[in-house]
């Protein structure tokens, strides 16, 4: 009968044929959606702090209303992916859990500092532009849910990357020492930006499942080479120098070369020992604790106020 | 000092006058004053409605998934309720 099932499951995607919460689905089809999304819905809720940093510093005011909207989207593209995970069978309230226990593990480039208003540039630019190459296919993942959260999000994220891009802009067309602070900014998140995606290929275990199963469209490495030939013309426009001795166009593969990603630093950083991850995680389970008064006191408010409604009908 | 969670409500947007509500996702809220609320946060911020519903969840009645071919599949061939099927002469117009 279970075999029955998964031929059917896998004749659905296999015809493009989307998933919805209450069919049958694999046990591993359901954990590994809901592992995905909730580190996924994470990750945008948590990364709102490093760009939370700076709105009170924003330059001006143009800068600081698109930062402050910009940290509001990430917080509604967090909603939208808790409440996609939620149709999988897991609290939201679990799902918090998980993250403030640091079982559940978020983007592991949000663990490292924004140190200067350049930050808020280059994580525009390259964090969001990450994100969105990898985004826009999960668009079209077999999962409905998660599919529909993703064309929301993917609607709202170039803005992020446009105004990020603009911060560059106007820095590099500054003094000299705006434009440095440009570069620096450049130094420190291009290779946090370019592991966003991930671990290479062959050490990617769960990729070929994923893939088969169309929740992933195109492999880690895929989607990195992609980001790394449209971002070298956008570091060009902007003077800036990618901090990568080994890049170069490649005529032959028609792609651009690369040097190694230090995957040592990448997988510390996601155990925990990345520069920010303690005050990262402790301002998530701050926020969550000094907020329990108010989600206390909502509750109560609303079982009040149905109560009186339930005592005026029985009156009536 | 774990409190219980808010409940789930289903949100619905009427994009602009004269379309219907659409279902748009979910969201959590106490009460359904905060859940109106939250969703003009969430799901309106560049003018995407002109209207909400919300809906407790647990409201929400659904069909079986495996009642789908009972369903559906006899409007299949019922070909008949469809313009198409009556064979008309080229001449005429406007029908
Ligand atoms: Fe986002
Ligand atoms: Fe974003």
């Amino acid at each position: 009968m279970e075999i029955k099932l998964e031929e059917i499951f896998q004749d659905k995607i296999d015809q493009e044929i989307k998933i919805e919460p209450r069919d049958w689905m694999p046990e591993k089809y359901r954990k590994t959606l809901l592992r995905q999304i909730s580190q996924h819905a994470h990750s945008e809720i948590v990364g709102m702090l490093p760009e939370g940093n700076w709105i009170t510093r924003a330059p001006n005011l143009r800068r600081k209303v698109a930062l402050l909207a910009k940290v509001q989207d990430e917080a509604g593209h967090g909603l939208y992916l808790y409440s996609a995970a939620e149709t999988l069978g897991m609290s939201r309230d679990e799902m918090l859990e998980e993250l403030h226990s640091g079982k559940a593990k978020y983007s592991s480039i949000f663990n490292y500092p924004t140190l200067t208003w350049a930050d808020m540039g280059a994580i525009g630019w390259l964090v969001d532009g990450a994100a969105i190459m990898n985004q826009v296919p999960l668009c079209r993942t077999s999962y409905g849910p998660y599919a529909r959260a993703m064309v929301r999000v993917c609607k709202e994220e170039s803005f992020h990357q446009r105004q990020g891009y603009e911060i560059m802009l106007t820095l590099t067309k500054g003094s000299e020492a705006q434009k440095a602070m440009a570069q620096d900014a450049l130094n420190r998140w291009w290779w946090p930006s370019i592991s966003m995606f991930g671990p290479n290929d062959d050490n990617s275990p769960n990729s070929a499942q994923s893939m088969k199963w169309k929740i992933k469209r195109f492999s880690n490495d895929e989607l990195r080479q992609k980001f790394v030939d449209v971002t070298v013309a956008q570091a060009e426009l902007l003077g800036l120098t990618i901090p990568d001795k080994d890049l170069k166009w490649n005529e032959e593969r028609g792609h651009y070369d690369f040097g190694a990603i230090n995957w040592d630093e990448f997988f510390q950083v996601v155990a925990g020992n990345g520069p920010c991850n303690k005050q990262r995680l402790k301002a998530r389970v701050d926020a969550w604790e000094n907020g329990a008064w108010v989600r206390e006191a909502a509750t109560a408010y609303a079982e009040k106020r149905e109560a009186k409604a339930n005592n005026q009908i029985e009156a009536a | 000092m774990s409190t219980k969670e808010w409940p789930l409500w289903e949100v619905f947007i009427r994009a602009k006058q004269g379309l219907n509500h659409k279902h748009v996702g979910s969201l959590h809220a106490a009460d359904l004053q905060m859940a109106i609320e939250n969703a003009r946060d969430v799901y309106t911020r560049r003018m995407e409605g002109v209207s909400i519903w919300v809906v407790e969840s647990k409201h929400i009645h659904a069909s079986e998934p495996s009642e789908q071919e009972a369903l559906f599949e006899p409007a299949n061939d019922k070909i008949y309720r469809h313009p198409t099927f009556y064979n008309l002469p080229v001449e005429l117009n406007h029908m």
